[in-house]
């Protein structure tokens, strides 16, 4: 009888303890969740790993050329746009507005710039495969910088020859070539560009290549530093409590995040993403072209005039990214890449094309998952209270920290 | 005496409640994880093998390169041998899998890129992109036929 009552309280202490570490705002956690935490922060992050398909990439002289290129207006069609224009420091390299505006407007939210270096592929669609590569397609975007590279080789020739040579060597002479001209230009400059003899085109791709590793070398420094999240699970995971680095609604909205809303299934890792393409059914924007996001990224990858196999590229070893690419899955269809949720509440409004102007309603979509307007969305009902969305975006919001230029807090920052 | 049987008699009732109300949580709460109804195996199921395939033509053990790990491009070594524990040479493999639970496929397209040594070969471009529990399935096809080994791994 005695060791029957034994049972019966070990029963009702173990269920006790275990509604404790069910309830809400509890600091007390499983070590399977402990494990999952640990594998959320930031210092899980792997050391930067080399980039082979750009020879400069580390080299400090290429990122503080790189840096002059990303703030010169000089490289565009109006004298009125640069990186910086849509990418701005003080705001997390974002620009705040739903459509990205150049020169033009383009069909795409503006896109973040920390640690996107740790990317295998880059933009919505993922339509390139290094940071350089991606640098180079607004320069030619007729709606972003809207210059050419004959252009742009001519601002390297005149205003940074030094610092160029100095990296690259020696810059080629372009002579008596027309002012603009190159493949993404309009009509007039595709014809120019195909008029000059193949090797002044290979000569000045050279150089338009080269402001693209520079512009790489300067971005793959910028990182995403630590959050009000990381220093929680640096406490708890040395048996600490958390003590007041979390509040309760953030730590409940943390367990839901981690649990039943099934968010790390693709906001994994400590940078929060998978870095893969998925349809969540986000509605389109009304007024842009229909566009199907990594269906088409996929393809235009392996197509890619500066991918990792081309000409341009450094790497001497194979492209994996490349060789082993999923294309042509149905699964592709209107999915777009999954963004790092770091600093994530300071960039609003949401989405690829800014479909939503606050997490609230980011939230409400993954709650509701509606059908998607093409292909299928991967996105099951959530069923979740409001109470509970307003704890995960309490959560998300832990997620904010200081950008790091080489490892220090930038100064557009710094209070 | 009376008093103290009602009391454990309360007491059990009161555990019996609380274990029904915390199974009940516990299930509807992994209802609600699973999404697309596949039930994740026993523990004993899960591993790098040695494992036979669906038809039991070949036993099949990964080696992978370093230790499977989420998001990272991976390669894996297969080793082969048949029903007699003889090593299968000159086979082709094809990769294939996912998440049951998630319904969706692995996120790359590995490849057999070469044999090693007498019925080992090298598997590459492998990637998981998140962790739980992943089905990698190995079709390997030789003299003897083609068959299915179906690992469970869980990252």
């Amino acid at each position: 009888m005695a060791a029957n009552r034994f049972v019966m309280i070990g029963v009702l202490v173990m269920a006790a303890a275990t509604m404790i570490a069910a309830a809400s705002g509890s600091d007390a956690w499983t070590a399977a969740q402990l494990a999952e935490l640990r594998s959320l922060s930031l210092s899980e992050l792997e050391p930067l790993p080399p980039d082979p398909t750009n020879r400069v990439a580390d080299d400090p002289r290429a990122a503080a050329f790189g840096e002059r290129l990303f703030f010169d207006t000089r490289l565009s069609a109006d004298g009125k746009v640069a990186c910086g224009t849509c990418h701005q420091p003080g705001r997390n390299f974002q620009d705040g507005t739903p459509l990205g505006r150049g020169v033009g407007t383009t069909a795409k939210r503006t896109m973040p710039v920390a640690s996107t270096s740790r990317a295998p592929f880059l933009f919505w669609d993922g339509r390139k495969d290094s940071l350089w590569a991606q640098a180079l397609g607004p320069l030619e975007s007729p709606v972003e910088h809207g210059g050419t590279r004959l252009q742009y080789a001519r601002v390297i020739i005149e205003k940074y020859k030094a610092d160029y040579e100095a990296i690259f060597g020696p810059l080629p002479s372009i002579g008596a070539a027309p002012f603009s001209a190159g493949p993404g230009g309009n009509k007039d400059e595709v014809a120019a560009w195909l008029a000059l003899a193949q090797n002044l085109r290979d000569a000045i791709t050279a150089v338009f290549v080269n402001i693209g590793k520079a512009i790489a070398a300067y971005e793959r420094r910028i990182e995403v530093g630590p959050s009000r999240f990381d220093r929680y699970v640096a406490a708890v995971a040395s048996h600490q409590q958390g003590g007041t680095l979390l509040n309760a609604d953030e730590i409940a909205g943390l367990k839901l995040f981690i649990g039943k809303a099934n968010c790390t299934q693709c906001h994994n890792g400590p940078l929060f993403t998978n870095n893969e393409f998925h349809n969540t059914g986000v509605p389109r924007r009304i007024g842009l072209p229909d566009d199907d996001g990594r269906l088409t990224g996929a393809r235009a990858v392996l197509g890619d005039e500066f991918n990792c196999r081309s000409r341009w590229s450094d790497a001497r070893a194979s492209c994996a990214e490349l060789d082993y690419l999923a294309t042509g899955d149905h699964a592709q269809q209107r999915a777009y890449k999954v963004p790092s949720l770091r600093n994530v509440a300071e960039r609003a409004p949401y989405m690829n094309a800014g479909q939503f102007a606050t997490l609230a309603e980011v939230l409400d979509h993954y709650n509701r998952a509606p059908a998607a307007t093409a292909g299928h969305t991967e996105l099951k009902p959530l069923r979740l209270k409001n109470s509970e969305l307003r704890q995960i975006e309490a959560f998300v919001r832990t997620l904010s920290g200081p950008t790091l230029f080489n490892g220090g807090v930038m100064r557009e920052q710094r209070q | 005496m009376k008093t103290l049987q009602r009391k454990r008699q309360s007491i059990g009732r009161l555990a019996l409640i609380a274990v029904a109300v915390l199974s009940l949580t516990a299930c509807g709460h992994a209802m609600m994880m699973m999404g697309r109804g596949a039930k994740r195996p026993a523990a004993a199921e899960f591993g790098l093998g040695p494992r036979a395939s669906a038809n039991g033509l070949y036993v099949a053990t990964l080696e992978p390169a370093r230790d499977f790990k989420p998001r990272q491009m991976q390669t894996v070594r297969v080793a082969i041998v048949d029903g007699n524990g003889a090593a299968v040479e000159n086979a082709q493999l094809a990769i294939d899998g996912g998440m049951p639970q998630h319904g969706h496929g692995l996120p790359t397209r590995p490849r057999m890129t070469r044999s090693i040594a007498a019925g080992t070969y090298e598997v590459e471009g492998v990637r998981f992109n998140m962790g739980g529990w992943w089905e990698f399935k190995v079709t390997i096809t030789s003299e003897r036929g083609a068959d299915t080994v179906t690992f469970n791994l869980s990252l």
